[in-house]
């Protein structure tokens, strides 16, 4: 029982903070917000050159063969910096559907998903995920492939074969579409119970990115607010001495705390394919939630008016937060899922029965 | 990251859960709030002394068995899921014997923690005064040094069971010239000591749950004093540490109320969703009592890794304290007209007490705003007022 990572993780989680600090400012985030795309091939060169899009890949298709657990410190810094790419959906959600779809005798088919997984490798394809808990796809008009769910079927459908109405956000970094199409044969990747179990798992890989990102999220708008209150001053002292500021910022700091490792047992449980790893994921994404809604929250009123204008950056972070919040799974959806297992009577709770059943 | 119990773990688990089964009292303990029941839970932690299971983590010489942190959770998950006897000396074995494990001399281990183990020493704090709650360096009680002892006067209050306590531990201030932090020492005082008066304070419950304590030219050894002379303010600190850190409230304990809330609502169910709110704030409170258990299992990892507690011990005083309380709520609003009964055999008399004792949850130990503020200043790095 070691409940910590090992410092190859934090190291790698360190360099990718390094990488984006640089490379993902505020200042470049609006440059990016403002093009008709919405997204940037030359940050999207940049992430590939570092290997970022081939971390879920498996070693012998090329990439790093990472897990869900460097995924949720990844995650957070893909929050931290709000990046407008849809890498996590690509490189997490995406590879990973695609790695799971079992083997099967059409060569063609088993040949074409390991150029998918090679491209996605090598960052020269992104990889759109629909998923009926979200009404809108994100970025299926830049996206060249779309993993998209008809009943039970999983199919891998490509752009040219699918129609998309664009839907602004009030997240000027998400990029969200209606999506039309016609399910076939040649696009059919999965289907009866493979099917249910793939789906059901791009909604748990889903709400643990989102969970990893609000998370990150939160963190950010806490320093961002944190930097605000230690330098506006008002009746002649910083505000940030203020004891109502101060427990403002003490609870959002708490609730990021308490999410942490919430998030951290359902990456490692998710990893190890637990029987209730499901319940531990909708856990993570309410609690990181919280956390990042809190952070937004209380952010928005120690900035005072400031927080409620263009020109600070607690506003990119903040809106990613609200959109975040109710996509995969709304903090109702998940409620409901913890219910489910909380109330049945053949659940074991309690004390001693922290960790899942594998 | 492994998230699996090894076979010597598992063992131990086993171990414990059927030393519990075999011995745990047949009736249920009066309260420890009063004489009787106190006297019951000292024999009930002589039995758990004696198979080395009332303090795991303390080395074998000084009645433990030197279990590591990891194991002390499964302790006490165990512990709490048997629904065993509140342990009566906390104060006395978690604040004062950890306190004494870092700072003790030798003798002073070997003299105080095997007897407080066995309780055969109950132990009581004696930090607050009339004047000095949450502003714990304004205490003006002295104890002035006269060769090979100190001399006490003064008053401490707000004392769990002093009642029945048979030592205190506290601060007094051994320079009479000094203010605030400064020139302060941690005595260990016997309260059967000619001098000591002490008057119990009712609780809520009506039971003699405080005391305050008067001291009247009280003599106590200068070996009775932990850390030296003057520095007893950060001896204070470390014991205050271990006080809103992982060992006294282990989540055992709030898991086990989580699941006995489940229990309850699944009993009271249809009363209960007439407020459809109940059955969400049910759920939730299991989750938050699984976050409060991860995130000691991870501070755990990062104790065992060399690292020290820090402002996060304040979290984990916010976060318990305050699911406590709402957990408790929840239960009374469950219970509806039921919930006022006052007798202890009652099945309703776990949630009272519970109840009573969770509203001084954001109160003691370091009251929950002071706790927000060494957040915001020792963790945040924001300014002091």
């Amino acid at each position: 029982m070691d409940f910590t990572f090992t410092e190859d993780e934090l190291a790698f989680r360190e360099a990718i903070s390094r990488f984006l600090m640089t490379e993902a400012a505020p200042e470049a985030l609006r440059e990016i917000w403002e093009t008709d795309t919405g997204r940037s091939p030359e940050l999207r060169n940049k992430i590939a050159e570092q290997g970022l899009t081939a971390l879920s890949i498996p070693e012998e298709d090329g990439g790093l063969g990472l897990g869900d657990v460097a995924w949720s410190l990844m995650t957070q810094e893909l929050g931290y910096y709000g990046i407008p790419d849809s890498l996590a959906d690509t490189a997490y959600l995406a590879a990973g559907v695609l790695t799971a779809r079992p083997q099967t005798d059409n060569l063609e088919r088993n040949q074409q998903i390991k150029q998918w997984l090679t491209a996605i490798g090598e960052g020269s394809i992104r990889v759109a995920v629909g998923h009926p808990v979200n009404p809108l796809v994100a970025d299926a008009a830049v996206a060249d492939l779309l993993i998209l769910l008809d009943g039970d079927d999983v199919h891998a459908v490509t752009r040219k074969d699918i129609d998309v109405v664009l839907r602004p956000s009030i997240d000027s970094s998400r990029r969200l579409a209606k999506v039309s199409w016609q399910p076939s044969r040649d696009s059919l990747l999965a289907s009866g119970e493979v099917g249910k179990a793939i789906q059901q798992q791009i909604l748990n890989r889903g709400a643990l990115s989102a969970a990893g990102q609000l998370l990150g999220l939160a963190q950010r708008m806490l320093d961002l607010s944190i930097d605000y209150v230690a330098q506006r001053k008002q009746f002649g002292r910083v505000i940030g001495s203020f004891q109502a500021v101060k427990h403002h910022l003490a609870d959002v700091a708490s609730k990021i705390e308490m999410a942490k490792p919430v998030l951290y047992r359902a990456a490692k449980e998710f990893d190890d394919e637990s029987v209730d790893s499901s319940v531990y994921i909708s856990q993570a994404k309410i609690f990181c939630a919280e956390a990042a809604h809190l952070a937004a929250k209380n952010g928005i009123q120690v900035h005072g008016a400031m927080g409620y204008t263009w020109e600070v950056d607690l506003q990119m972070f903040m809106k990613r937060t609200w959109v975040l919040e109710s996509t995969w799974g709304d903090v109702s959806f998940h409620k409901a899922r913890v219910n489910e297992f909380v109330f049945d009577a053949n659940n074991k709770i309690g004390p001693g029965q922290t960790f899942g059943r594998t | 990251m492994n998230l699996t119990y090894t076979k010597q773990q598992q063992a131990f688990r086993l171990e414990v859960r059927q030393w519990l089964a075999d011995n745990l009292p047949e009736q249920k303990l009066a309260s420890y709030d009063t004489r009787e029941g106190f006297e019951q839970h000292r024999v009930w932690e002589g039995k758990l002394f004696d198979a080395r299971l009332s303090m795991v983590m303390w080395p074998e010489e000084l009645g433990g068995r030197g279990c590591d942190l990891i194991e002390w959770l499964i302790f006490e998950e165990e512990y709490y899921a048997a629904d065993a006897p509140m342990r009566v000396n906390q104060n006395g074995q978690l604040l004062l014997g950890s306190t004494l494990i870092e700072f003790g001399t030798d003798e002073q281990k070997k003299q105080f923690l095997p007897p407080m183990a066995a309780s055969q020493h109950m132990w009581a704090q004696a930090w607050s005064e009339p004047n000095a709650g949450s502003d714990m360096a304004a205490i003006t009680s002295k104890a002035i040094r006269e060769g090979d002892h100190y001399v006490i006067n003064g008053q401490k209050t707000w004392s769990t069971r002093a009642s029945f306590a048979d030592w205190c531990f506290g601060l007094f201030r051994s320079d009479p010239t000094s203010s605030r932090h400064h020139g302060l020492s941690y005595l260990m005082v016997p309260l059967d000591a000619e001098g000591v008066t002490i008057r119990p304070i009712k609780a809520l419950n009506g039971k003699d749950a405080f005391a305050e304590i008067f001291f009247d030219n009280v003599k106590v050894p200068v070996v009775n004093r932990v850390g030296d002379e003057g520095v007893g303010w950060r001896v204070a600190m470390a014991t205050a540490g271990f006080e809103r850190g992982l060992l006294l409230r282990s989540p055992a304990r709030f898991q086990q109320t989580a699941r006995k809330l489940v229990e309850l609502y699944k009993a009271n169910q249809q009363t209960a969703d007439n407020d459809p709110s109940i059955r969400n704030q049910v759920s939730e409170y299991w989750s938050a009592a699984e976050a409060y258990a991860l995130s000691a299992y991870n501070t755990v990892g990062r104790l065992n890794q060399g690292d020290k507690i820090g402002a996060e011990s304040s979290i984990n005083k916010i976060f318990w304290s305050e699911l406590d309380l709402k957990m408790h709520e929840t239960a009374m609003r469950i219970l509806g007209s039921r919930a006022e009964l006052l007798d202890n055999d009652a099945q309703e008399a776990y949630w009272l007490d519970g109840f009573l004792f969770a509203q001084a949850g954001p109160i003691y130990a370091g009251s929950n705003e002071i706790q927000r503020n060494i957040i915001a200043e020792r963790m945040l790095g924001l300014p002091r007022a």
